[in-house]
């Protein structure tokens, strides 16, 4: 099951493990990644809370907990090709990986085609 | 998102279109940040053969009248009058306290001072050169051409094909040439480090120039983005980060904009504490400074000593994409602005390992003066 924040964020949940990221738009909004800083492993994150933080050669931005849990895992392949992000956002690009807290936030988000409406929305 | 219908626009702004742009506000106009390329790639074209900058939003202004020099004097503390005609100089509008209103280019053309000033400060650098200035000096703003900047290795043998004369030009030397069938203003100069051409062209030849020059194979069109990141690498000051009216030419590491002539007849904005600042030493110094990690240390970041200590701030910092590393300028106290001396940036609650480092970061490779 893939779902979309309204802050351009991903999470991809397969049975209590949710793998979190950043999506096209958003990787196409930042620009050229060129630094991912990500969170020790053991670390809980309330939904909403700063997961990550992504630098463009603009600019830095956080990624935020589209849901809440305990991080269980990082790409640390990031640490050495943070372009991977733009190159593979919802795969090879993902960020970490939470145990999920409680399901029933993944109901304030949006499915494929709902995301995909939102950001057609923006222009 | 600000709106966008007050803002400003060049003449290559339905060019900046075409080529898939992405537009942002920048002081009051809509300019492209990058090209579909993105910053990095443009960065990178830049340096390894020519890319073609939109700087139309900086202010261009003739100053006309006998004696334009020495008064222009009176407002810089840069050498004006002893400027052959054709050549360039860089210097600064200071204020009486010594800090810096603006960074200007001024040129000795037959008949006026040619001056190009940043987009952000020209509306207020217009005001202060006419509230400033004697009456017999006319003041005339160029409202009618466009800025474009060829800069790169290759950039000479591009616009070479084109106007072969201009390869005459040494560095920060301008004269008149045809480009193109247009009339142009040529520099050889530019923000990048690299070698290049500042090219001044009235606005209804700009977008046939602007063609003209991204069809030939080494041009690709630059953003502000990638303008930003080769500044900073060529250890560039940006006024209103690196220099602004909070700081003297002196602690700016500005000080070989004031020759010895001024530095002896004073007579600018701001001389008291300029020259006292010359002749004890500045409280604190612009600085290099390269980082151990990979993070960046973006503007605002507070230094720290060794000790753990506030020693200063940075002023602008990012990634350099030709070190593949990243790097700041930055205000030090004196005593921690010496090469080498190792320093702590506090970002998100981390201290980054870094140390003073050399400027430029990246060497420049000017044509001959």
């Amino acid at each position: 099951m893939l779902r979309f924040s309204k802050d351009h964020e991903w999470v991809r949940v397969d049975g209590n493990t949710a793998r979190i990221g950043i999506s096209d738009y958003a990787q196409s909004q930042l620009g050229d990644v060129v630094f991912v800083e990500l969170p020790e492993i053991g670390k809980v994150l309330k939904k909403g809370a700063e997961a990550a933080v992504v630098e463009s050669v603009k600019a830095a931005s956080e990624v935020y907990a589209p849901v809440g849990g305990t991080v269980t895992a990082v790409n640390a392949a990031l640490v050495d090709d943070p372009a991977a992000v733009n190159a593979d956002p919802l795969g090879a690009g993902w960020f970490v990986e939470v145990t999920l807290a409680d399901a029933a936030e993944l109901d304030g988000l949006m499915d494929e085609a709902a995301y995909a409406a939102f950001v057609a929305e923006l222009g | 998102m600000s709106d966008a219908s007050n803002l400003l626009t060049t003449a290559l702004h339905a060019l900046h279109v075409e080529l898939g742009a992405r537009l942002v506000p920048f002081a009051g106009y809509e300019m492209p940040v990058q090209y579909p390329a993105g910053i990095l790639t443009e960065h990178r074209h830049t340096r390894a053969a020519a890319g073609l900058f939109d700087v139309s939003h900086m202010g261009q202004v003739r100053l006309v009248g006998a004696g334009a020099d020495s008064a222009l004097e009176a407002l810089v503390p840069g050498d004006v009058q002893g400027l052959a005609t054709g050549a360039v100089r860089y210097t600064l509008f200071t204020n009486d306290g010594g800090g810096i209103l603006d960074d200007l280019m001024v040129t000795r053309r037959d008949g006026d001072l040619f001056l190009v000033v940043n987009a952000s400060n020209k509306v207020a650098d217009i005001a202060h050169l006419m509230a400033s200035l004697p009456s017999g000096i006319a003041v005339e703003v160029l409202g009618d051409r466009a800025l474009l900047a060829l800069q790169g290795p290759q950039a000479a043998a591009v616009l070479g094909r084109l106007a072969p004369d201009v390869l005459s030009l040494g560095f920060m030397q301008a004269a008149a040439f045809v480009v193109a069938g247009a009339d142009c203003w040529i520099s050889r100069s530019g923000y990048t480090g690299e070698d290049g051409f500042e090219i001044s062209v009235a606005n209804a030849n700009a977008e046939g120039l602007a063609r003209r020059l991204l069809a030939e194979p080494e041009v690709a069109p630059i953003g502000l983005g990638a303008r930003d990141s080769l500044r900073l690498e060529a250890g560039l000051c940006l006024h209103g980060h690196d220099i602004d009216e909070g700081t003297t030419p002196i602690e700016a590491s500005l000080a070989w904009t004031i020759p010895a002539r001024r530095r002896a007849e004073g007579g600018f904005p701001g001389a008291t504490r300029i020259l006292a600042q010359l002749a004890e030493g500045p409280p604190r110094r612009r600085v290099g400074i390269a980082l151990d990690g990979r993070a960046p240390a973006r503007e605002g970041t507070e230094i720290l000593d060794a000790a753990g200590s506030p020693v200063g701030i940075v002023t602008s910092g990012g990634f350099a994409p030709s070190l593949d590393k990243p790097v700041a300028m930055g205000y030090v106290a004196t005593a921690a602005a010496t090469l080498g001396t190792p320093l702590g940036l506090s970002v998100r609650g981390k201290v980054l390992p870094a140390q003073v480092a050399r400027l430029p970061f990246h060497a420049h490779r000017y044509a001959k003066s």
